[in-house]
């Protein structure tokens, strides 16, 4: 288009001058000068947002005019002020009633387009008589037309729409049934789409699509365009497989959608194999499946960032639930040096849940390239990684402590920072194995400025303030700020003056004394407050149960608590390429309304693989373990004290220890309250709850997957 | 499925507003968010939508997808064209693949309407765009998006009254791509067989990975409805023929084709047959993951002196063999139009460059020096040397942008892959009319490699 088009016609008009303009009685060849006036109150309208409403009479006098283009400009007029001015609008109705019967099936289109458009009740409830018509229409351009409009009639007043069937008269919804045995493919995805929205926002409606149906819609798949493809692969979604033959006949018929270059349609059939997947039982077809899913997903990572990132948060869903389908493409995950930082952020995540024994080497010269990167958050990102793969994967652990060592001799304040605290996670799962990197550490001291790091550095100092050798004077400059650090540290500092008092009580009795003082007397934080009595009395009372409790052994830490619940996995699996999939939550957290949508029970669906199902069979097997390890505990309580307390698994602790109480066995002479708020506060302060968000590094990463 | 559809200059105003009219709420915002004189003010005086829309427009590291809190609505999707912003809203758990794909497709079908999509040529063809707008989604669903289609309906010449513009036949049709009733005088193919190899080299030489995109790429002028068929040297089709060719076969890990591409047919059989839209267009693309000899090596020196001075020694050369997949053509082959992007230092002056061959230029706007050559044959080897001055007071803590070094080139003639056209049939059972296919084959590169170290680059 020529340059300086349309822009002219923001100049502001008047009202009165357009309407001169729109009345006047000169030759007008082709109405070119009705359109230069029309588009200058579009212009007004829509992007000056200056009031045109007075000018309606002379525009729906305008839509006489047999011109398309005219017309087109003078709906657009009706439908942005036709709810503004209800009774004006009106007047408009015959006009596009009667263009509904227009032989241009583009007029009759159009007119019905526009009639849906007017949220007023007398258009909605005059659109129901033609559209019944339009609706077969010999045209199929007008059905695919008029197959939305019912929907979005739907949308506008659901009974109208619910109670168009007359005595003699078809109902709406029951046309865009008959549609679907419409000879046009178009027309068949349309009214599906139709279908699926009125469905959408009805709980009381049912649909369901047999196999037959199901054969019918997915034989004319490839004679729609792209779109219709995707909507047609989504109502497959509601097709229940009733034999484990008919899922995998479907899931070969649908197959071919993958070679598409359209990756919505990829994406949408990667989402109902995966479904037809729950209805297989045959392990070689859910194999042969899996090989087929793994190239198209592996190829959506060359497109733009936006579907790559879609695709990657989806591949983070698909490893969970099918993790044959990316198993041995981890360099496929590997970062770009331009990929945008959500790209960066997600592959690091796959990679760490690719990552096995037998590819460590790589993943580990990669991830220790991202430790050089210059984005401080995702460099933080992959040094975290780096410490959760020396627990995640034990052989390696050497190799990843080595990476870390590494990484800390650039002295780069976040990286030191960072590997502190993944190094302290490596002592508490690897106790006594790695001590000889602790020199290395108090090398860093200085750099320490955040409050995670700091509490992470002086858990190690008293845990192995025996092995340090100033670990005393260590402590002291770190306790010379106490009371102006946050509580996390105070915390840290406290307990490990006592850890160090307790292993080398000559060093530390100058020390605990004051500690404890401020603790207990110098802050107004309870949680301090209240460790600090626990300690204070523990000392006192039995210096050898206190060290039995202190130094007890941790509850082991895992890294592969990360894994979506079971629940959600079902769910989210069922909405691959959805947005829901971006924030890997349920639906309903992020969709209040949404219809949430299960695995419907058939005589084929494969119970017993299903997320939830494996969980639930999980959770019974260690209830019953725990069951043993309580009686066990039990014994082992009565037998040995309070210690051993701290050994077994948390809650069963506390609830043992609720139950040593309440059968009035306290009667070791410690102080029951010391006890049962022992492994609470003290063992809370080093588990690694991979579950928690890491407050200080990423405060609101919900969505993430994995807290790196 | 979207409720709207947005276009924002980069300041957040809207440039034009295609309300889809899904829902009286997303219009009644539009309203408010068009109002705004300042950039700030009404995110803080409006509902909490304003908000929202700051944050997925400012935001720096923001994602596709923003979400600020779980109680709003929408969601807002979009991407960047240009100085523009195309954005989508959505309230429901909508395909999001499908939503950005039509972003994109919106762009395409814009920018061959007015040659270029900006923030002027929006308010140029306001009214165009209703009209295209309306034809390319209805109550949130994608409809028609060729460009090809849509123009033969939807004109930026007013229609005559009496030869009104009626639906083409393609738009609900099977073939949604093409329209009958083209003609032609000579009637001609040409295919593109162009193939990009993305290889990561350290600073060893040794290659970390290898992938080849390629893409056949087609311009079709052709009258009717012709039928085509393509023959490549596939190794799968061949297994399964039992057929045994003396050429190599190549094994494609993943084929991606145009919507014309008879999919079914390719699963059974491998044969790609397909009714071709009219003009330009791709017809497929495919990935191979194979191990890749590199063909050009870059080899980088950089001495820093004193640390105000920085010198840049660079040596690359093209490999003098050719892959077998063209043993009968053993010439020594030649790279064209070949740029090799140095990154140098943010605050690097006063640049000094010695070359043998081609020109070197600093850009200051990519902190890269750019050496590019027209042409050169294999066997030789070329040097560069590169001067550049640094302030001489340097940041406490020398942060380095670990950028690659990328080589971009064009060599004719041949396919890293080995892909060869074996043959393409044009059938049009109507006009039978004898035609003319035309095939050429490119082989360029994107590539890169590590930086700051003692690096060898080696591209194809």
């Amino acid at each position: 288009m020529a340059s300086g088009g349309d822009a002219r016609f923001f100049a502001r008009g008047k009202v009165a001058e357009l309407r001169a303009e729109l009345n006047s009685d000169k030759r007008d060849k082709n109405f070119a000068k009705k359109k230069i006036t029309l588009k200058k109150i579009v212009a007004n309208m829509t992007m000056s947002n200056n009031d045109m409403a007075a000018l309606f009479p002379d525009i729906i006098n305008c839509m006489e005019i047999q011109a398309l283009e005219i017309k087109k400009m003078c709906f657009l007029f009706l439908v942005n002020y036709g709810r503004m001015k209800p009774e004006m609008a009106q007047r408009a109705l015959p006009i596009l009633i009667r263009d509904m019967d227009d032989h241009n099936p583009l007029v009759r289109a159009l007119a019905l387009r526009t009639m849906s458009y007017i949220h007023v009740p007398q258009f909605v409830e005059a659109t129901v008589v033609p559209l019944r018509h339009l609706l077969r229409d010999s045209d199929p351009y007008v059905r695919k037309t008029a197959a939305f409009c019912v929907a979005k009639l739907y949308d506008h007043d659901r009974d109208l729409v619910e109670g168009s069937g007359g005595a003699n008269e078809q109902g709406l919804i029951e046309g865009l049934n008959g549609l679907l045995k419409d000879d046009n493919p178009t027309v068949v995805a349309s009214a599906l789409v139709a279908l699926m929205d009125i469905w959408e926002r009805n709980e009381s409606i049912r649909l369901t699509i047999d196999h037959t149906n199901a054969s019918k819609i997915v034989q004319i798949l490839p004679d729609c365009s792209e779109w219709g493809q995707t909507y047609i692969l989504e109502a497959l979604m509601a097709y229940v497989p009733q034999e484990t033959a008919e899922a995998v006949m479907m899931a070969e018929r649908i197959s071919p959608r993958l070679q598409h270059s359209n990756s919505a349609v990829v994406l949408t059939c990667i989402r109902v194999i995966l479904y037809l997947m729950n209805y297989i039982a045959d392990q070689k077809e859910i194999s042969t499946l899996c090989r087929k899913l793994s190239p198209p997903l592996v190829t959506l990572l060359a497109k733009g960032p936006e579907v790559q990132y879609l695709a990657l948060r989806n591949a983070l869903l698909i490893l969970q639930r099918r993790p044959e389908v990316l198993r041995n493409d981890i360099r496929v995950f590997f970062c770009k040096y331009n990929d945008p930082i959500y790209v960066k952020v997600t592959k690091l995540e796959l990679i760490f849940m690719l990552a096995n024994e037998d590819n460590i080497e790589e993943v580990l010269t990669e991830l220790r390239e991202y430790a050089t990167e210059i984005d401080v958050h995702f460099v933080r990102k992959s040094v975290r990684a780096i410490g959760k793969l020396a627990i995640k994967i034990e052989p390696a652990a050497r190799q990843c402590i080595n990476t870390l060592l590494e990484l800390v001799s650039t002295k780069v304040s976040y990286i030191v920072q960072e590997a502190t605290v993944v190094i302290r996670n490596i002592f508490r799962k690897y106790p006594n194995q790695y001590e000889s990197i602790i020199s290395t550490l108090c090398e860093n001291l200085d750099s320490l400025d955040e409050p995670e790091a700091k509490a992470a550095m002086i858990w190690v100092i008293g845990q192995y303030a025996d092995r340090i050798e100033n670990s005393d004077v260590l402590l002291e400059d770190f306790l010379f700020s106490f009371q102006d650090e946050p509580v996390e540290v105070q915390l840290a500092l406290l307990t490990a003056t006592v850890k160090l008092f307790i292993q080398r009580p000559t060093k530390g009795q100058d020390l605990v004394p004051k500690v404890l003082k401020w603790a207990t007397e110098e802050t107004d934080n309870p949680d301090l407050r209240d460790r600090g009595y626990m300690y204070w009395r523990l000392l006192s009372a039995d210096p050898a149960t206190a060290k039995k409790i202190v130094m007890g052994e941790k509850p082991p830490i895992t890294a592969e608590t990360e894994k979506l619940d079971p629940t959600t996995l079902e769910e989210m699996c069922l909405n691959v390429g959805t947005l829901a999939t971006v924030y890997l939550k349920p639906v309903n957290q992020v969709f209040r309304t949404a219809r949430p949508k299960r695995l419907t029970d058939s005589p084929a669906l494969q119970r017993h693989t299903l997320p939830t199902a494996i969980a639930e069979q999980a959770h019974r097997r260690a209830l019953q373990s725990e069951q043993q390890q309580q009686q066990l505990v039990e014994k082992r309580t009565s037998e040995e004290g309070m210690g051993n307390l701290l050994g077994g698994d948390l809650a069963a602790a506390v609830d043992a220890a609720d139950d040593y109480f309440s059968g009035g066995g306290g009667g070791s002479g410690t102080n029951p309250f010391a006890v049962s708020g022992g492994p609470v506060a003290g063992g809370g302060q080093y588990v690694v709850n991979q579950n928690a968000p890491q407050p200080i590094y990423s405060p609101q990463q919900g969505g993430d997957l994995l807290l790196l | 499925m979207a409720s709207a559809v947005f276009f924002l200059d980069l300041k957040g105003k809207p440039a034009t507003i295609e309300g889809t009219s899904r829902c009286q709420r997303s219009r009644s915002f539009l309203f408010f968010y068009s109002k705004p004189r300042r950039r700030v003010q009404p995110f803080h005086r409006a509902s909490r939508m304003k908000v929202l829309m700051l944050v997925c427009l400012w935001s720096p590291a923001c994602s596709a997808v923003a979400q600020l809190n779980e109680r709003i609505y929408h969601q807002y999707l979009y991407i960047r064209h240009n100085n523009l912003y195309v954005l989508a809203l959505t309230k429901r758990n909508s395909n999001a693949t499908e939503i950005l794909l039509f972003l994109h497709r919106i762009v395409e079908v814009f920018t061959e309407y007015f040659k270029e999509l900006e923030e002027e040529s929006i308010r140029d063809n306001f009214v165009i765009i209703y009209e295209l707008l309306d034809e390319m989604m209805d109550f949130g669903y994608p409809q028609t998006t060729e460009t090809k289609i849509l123009q033969e309906y939807i004109t930026q010449e007013s229609h005559k009254l009496e030869i009104q513009a009626r639906p083409p036949i393609a738009v609900t049709n099977a073939v949604s791509w093409r329209s009958e009733g083209i003609r032609y005088r000579k009637n001609e193919v040409f295919l593109d067989v162009i193939e990009s190899l993305n290889l990561l080299v350290n600073s060893n030489g040794n290659v970390l990975r290898s992938e080849i995109l390629g893409a056949i790429k087609m311009k079709c002028y052709l009258s009717g409805m012709p039928e085509l068929r393509l023959g490549l040297n596939d190794k799968v089709m061949f297994e399964s023929t039992g057929r045994t060719t003396r050429g190599k076969a190549i094994e494609m890990e993943d084929v991606k084709f145009h919507q014309c591409v008879r999919l079914s047919r390719f699963e059974n059989d491998r044969t790609i047959s397909f009714i071709p839209p009219d003009g330009e267009f791709e017809l497929m693309s495919y990935r191979l993951n194979t191990q890749v000899k590199p063909l050009i090596w870059v080899e980088c020196m950089v001495e820093s002196h004193s640390g105000s001075r920085i010198e840049y020694m660079l040596k690359f050369g093209l490999t003098a063999y050719v892959p077998k997949a063209k043993a009968q053509f053993k010439r020594r082959s030649t790279a064209n139009n070949v740029e090799i992007v140095v990154p140098v230092p943010d605050d690097a002056d006063s640049p000094r460059f010695r070359t043998n061959i081609g020109t070197v230029h600093y850009a200051p706007e990519k902190s890269a020096i750019v050496w590019k050559i027209k042409q050169f044959g294999g066997g030789k080897e070329f040097l560069m040397r590169a001067e550049l001055g640094l302030p001489s007071v340097k940041e406490a803590e020398p942060e380095r942008k670990k950028r690659p070094i990328s080589v971009k080139f064009e060599i004719p003639y041949f396919t890293t892959s080995g892909i060869q056209v074996r043959y393409l049939k044009i059938i049009e059972p109507k006009l039978q009319y004898p035609s003319l296919p035309w095939v050429r084959y490119i082989s360029c590169a994107s590539g890169m490699n590590g930086f700051y170290f003692n690096n060898c680059g080696i591209f194809n």
